[in-house]
């Protein structure tokens, strides 16, 4: 009995002893896999510095940032104006990886799909309730689809993923505008709802029928099928790294200074429709000077070295225009 | 010290000795901890939801609409979610729980009935979030792949039965929340049965009514207040489940008809939203939906305690 | 004679169908018990207990600062919860008087009664809003509040047990109350009341729903009382509802050892306590 109170001691004195410089930050899970995978090279090169992130969603992010409970946040929705002018301390957006949000899918003996705009739409309305369903079959000539029910699945949380895709539907359906719109939450006219990209590729992969939307590498990683989108120009295009990166490439030009863009249903023959920057939202005031410091330091880190992890996870890197604007930022945080 | 005098000083009628006026107020100071920290509860929640309650009033419960965008909020779906996936899930424990509480109390020898009645009540230990690790893998394929469907082509004409199957879904909840309950309708109820004093169904059995009629117009009659109040206590337990629920609800702020359609309960949206709610309002809506599940527990546990304390102190139909 | 085949058969039925109720309850027990042991048993390993969870996508790794969290904030919890309920008790059992008493009592059924999530929220604005961050404290605090409730009830009960010759007959000796109560009472009812504490832990250690958002999570180690910590109920969650199947097969075994811990924890607790409630000290 003695001897394990002195344990328990030993290791909750022990774990405060090394000092290590904690920064927590929350919020999306689109671009979690390849955050995880930075914080822990960083931490590696740094061990001083542990950068602790939860994947809860883009909605959390912001308003976990918002009440001053984390020390960053995450999200692939650029803050609205209200959602700024609530900041008691304002924040910078750090744009930090471009991803593909694609159409995963679970139906039984189909392995890739053509999701012309209009079948993606009617699915996520409720209007395209069967697998065989004429507007699917009309873009997957010589797709034997069976009669299965579309299950459609979303997100339950407030999800910046949500709004990049919500976002490329209103851009493509006036219905879908004037009705469920585009935000990290909104009313879902249909559909089951799971915990972040994570949870939505859960429910796709063990449902037969299910049809979600995710980021790509949720996708890649768990070996599920992903349909290919009619962009802007009328071709149906899969994500990858160049159709993403294809996507940005008009907001690399001209990239606000704020650095809130929107390159859904971007124009060029072989954009990607549904893609997005995904941003870091850093405090512009960090009163601890360490904090600051190691944050500033991550950033530098990942303007630099970080960007050469994109393409193993299937996310574009930053154009070179926007890591130099960005780099410049960097100065703006005190 | 006192004990320590030559002579111990006498205690009198009345009087107490300083170690006891300090016993008193350091454990009076313990128990009043207890009133400090639910009055704190009771008025942080009603505080925090003060901007919902202001803006929807009454039709806060009536409302079937949840937008945090246009910040309009309702109670409807998840009131609804949450009384239909417990009645459900009674529906299917009541049975169950009441006929093994017969069984254990009235069939089976003591030593066997004792060692079941031990596994059952480990089942009341294990955690929540277990159970909703195994309902994701076990139960969930269970029912898309046989349960639902044998149901809609069963009752198919019903449109508690009509709409595609999903696995995740209010029944699938009710059912994982039956698991849950039964053990304690199982153990509460047996006890209640036990209590029984055994003339009552040697009397019966002298009349010549059979085991079965004995046991279940006779016991079961006697000892129905403290069965009840293990309903109760169960509902009130099922109403606060959280974890197990959202894994297997589906999520959707939607109110369905079909049991097999998607939905949520109070406690599954908090656990969902509650750490993106930005903006007083939305919180506020939030914390209203955890004020209405606070009182609606407190209620039904309320009436458990009456129920169940009212059969095992002064023993079960007499207490009437 | 048809009446009495009838009534007979009936009887047959119904209590056959009783002794199938009672089979398909502990059946399920099993068959949650085997599944877990199953897939648990597969999933366990030494890294499980020595390694941090890695980067989502890779496989390996695991829930060692989970365990240490779960440990230190049940541990706080329990220091924080488990002397209010036991000198609560104390004062329900010993010294209150009538209105006192069903106050006490009827607000620590009220606290008992409140729906873990609720509690979740309310720990929120207490510990994590005025500190500006998740912290383990919070989850600690969440934990005590769940604590305090059960283990007053359970010291109450224990305590009220205890015969009360003996506490007239160390009173007749002119020992003064309290030094009674030390020294003979609770000494006698310490059995019981230590049984309640036990389980009182071992169900709290299982709750997640008041850790989301008050220790939140983290992927290295806990680091003291102001930092979100993992912990391994909040694990389980986030890695049941994810797709990657090296993620599953950690919730798996960290499933099964939790529930190993808890049940062992509840199996050992009623041993102790059905072994009697000894009279004499210690």
């Amino acid at each position: 009995m003695k001897t394990s109170i002195a344990l328990a001691g030993i290791l909750l004195a022990g774990s405060s002893l090394v000092s290590a410089q904690a920064i927590n930050g929350a919020g999306a899970t689109f671009p979690y896999p390849i955050y995880g995978k930075w914080f822990e090279e960083f931490r590696q090169k740094n061990p001083s510095i542990e950068i602790n992130y939860q994947s809860k969603g883009s909605g959390a992010g912001i308003a976990q940032l918002t009440a001053g409970t984390v020390d960053f946040g995450a999200s692939d929705m650029p803050m609205k104006d209200e959602q700024i002018a609530a900041l008691k301390v304002k924040a910078l957006h750090f744009p930090t990886v471009i991803g593909g949000v694609v159409p995963t899918f679970n139906v039984p003996g189909v392995t890739d799909l053509k999701f012309s705009q209009k079948a993606l739409a009617g699915i996520y309305l409720g209007k395209i309730t069967k697998w065989n369903d004429p507007l699917i079959a009309k873009a997957n000539p010589g797709v034997k689809l069976p009669s299965t029910d579309v299950i459609v699945v979303h997100r339950a949380d407030g999800s910046g993923t949500t709004f990049v895709f919500t976002d490329f539907l209103s851009k493509i359906s006036p219905e879908w505008k004037a009705g469920p719109g585009s935000n990290t939450s909104i009313k879902w006219p249909v559909g089951v709802g799971q915990q972040g990209n994570e949870g939505v590729a859960g429910m796709v992969k063990q449902t037969p029928g299910a049809v979600g939307y995710v980021e790509l590498i949720y996708a890649l990683q768990n070996k599920m099928s992903y349909g290919a989108v009619e962009n802007a120009a009328g071709s149906y295009v899969k994500a990858d790294l160049d159709t993403v990166t294809a996507a940005a490439a008009n907001a690399a030009k001209s990239m606000p200074a704020d650095f809130r863009v929107s390159i859904t249903n971007a124009p060029g023959k072989n954009a990607y429709p549904i893609a997005s920057f995904t941003w870091l939202l850093i405090p512009t005031q960090i009163p601890d000077a360490q904090k600051r410091a190691a944050l500033v330091n991550f950033l530098k880190w990942m303007l630099a070295d970080g960007q050469k992890d994109c393409a193993a996870l299937g996310y574009a890197p930053l154009p070179k225009q926007v890591v130099l604007q960005e780099q410049k930022q960097i100065a703006m945080i005190h | 010290m006192a004990a320590t005098a030559t002579a111990p000083a006498p205690s009198r009628p009345g009087s107490r000795s300083k170690g006891d006026e300090v016993a008193h107020l350091v454990t009076l100071a313990f128990a009043a901890t207890v009133l400090l920290v639910a009055v704190l509860l009771v008025w942080n929640l009603w505080g925090a939801s003060a901007p919902s309650r202001g803006k929807f009033g009454w039709g806060f419960l009536a409302g079937t609409n949840w937008d945090p965008n246009a910040l309009d909020f309702g109670a409807l779906p998840f009131i609804y979610g949450t009384v239909i996936t417990s009645l459900l899930a009674l529906v299917i424990s009541i049975p169950l729980g009441v006929g093994a509480a017969i069984f254990l109390a009235e069939l089976a020898p003591p030593g066997f009935s004792s060692a079941c009645t031990f596994l059952v009540e480990l089942l009341a230990a294990v955690p929540s979030v277990i159970y909703g690790l195994l309902a994701i893998f076990t139960v969930v394929p269970l029912m898309r792949e046989y349960i639902e469907p044998a149901l809609k082509t069963a009752f198919g004409y019903l449109p508690q039965f009509q709409g595609p199957i999903l696995g995740v879904g209010y029944l699938t909840a009710a059912v994982v929340l039956a698991i849950m309950t039964v053990p304690y309708i199982v153990s509460i109820s047996r006890e209640s049965l036990l209590e029984v004093p055994r003339d009552q169904r040697e009397a019966a059995l002298a009349l010549g009514a059979t085991r079965w009629e004995t046991t279940f117009k006779v016991v079961v009659p006697y000892a129905r207040l403290g069965i009840l109040g293990s309903i109760f206590l169960s509902l009130a337990r099922a109403l606060g489940e959280t974890m197990a629920i959202t894994m297997v609800v589906g999520n959707d702020t939607t109110l369905h008809a079909s049991w097999f359609a998607p939905g949520y309960t109070i406690a599954a949206i908090l656990a969902n939203e509650f750490a993106e709610a930005t903006g007083k309002m939305y919180t506020a809506a939030l914390v209203e939906l955890g004020l209405v599940l606070f009182l609606v527990t407190i209620v039904i546990n309320a009436l458990a305690r009456l129920l169940v304390v009212a059969t095992t102190r002064k023993g079960s139909a007499k207490a009437q | 004679m048809n009446r009495l085949l009838y009534r007979k058969t009936v009887n047959n039925v119904m209590l056959t169908l009783t002794g199938v109720c009672t089979l398909v309850t502990v059946a399920v027990l099993f068959v949650i018990l085997g599944y877990l042991v199953y897939n648990g048993g597969k999933s366990v390993d030494w890294a499980f207990f020595t390694k941090l969870p890695l980067p989502p996508g890779e496989n390996g790794g695991g829930m060692a600062n989970a365990i240490v969290g779960s440990a230190e904030m049940v541990g706080l919890a329990a220091l924080f919860g488990l002397p209010v309920g036991f000198f609560g008790g104390i004062y329900l059992a010993e010294f209150s008087g009538k209105t006192m008493g069903f106050l006490i009592r009827y607000t620590a059924d009220l606290l008992n009664g409140v729906p873990s999530i609720v509690i979740g929220i309310f720990a929120w604005a207490l510990v994590v809003v005025p500190l500006h961050n998740f912290s383990s404290l919070a989850g600690a605090v969440a934990l005590a509040i769940m604590l305090i409730p059960i283990s007053l009830r359970s010291t109450e009960q224990f305590l009220s047990t205890v015969p009360n010759a003996l506490r007239e007959g160390a009173l007749a000796l002119g020992a003064p109350k309290w030094k009674v109560l030390a020294t003979v009472i609770v000494p006698a009812a310490m059995k019981g009341i230590l049984t309640g504490m036990i389980l009182a832990v071992a169900r709290v250690a299982g709750e997640t729903a008041p850790l989301l958002f008050t220790a939140l999570n983290n992927q290295f180690w806990p680091r003291g009382l102001n930092q979100p910590t993992a912990s391994l109920p909040v694990m389980i969650y986030t890695h049941a509802i994810a797709p990657y199947d090296d993620w599953h097969r950690q919730a798996w075994a960290a499933g099964l050892v939790l529930l190993a811990m808890v049940l062992l924890t509840n199996i050992s607790a009623r041993w102790i306590l059905s072994r009697g409630i000894s009279v004499q000290k210690g």
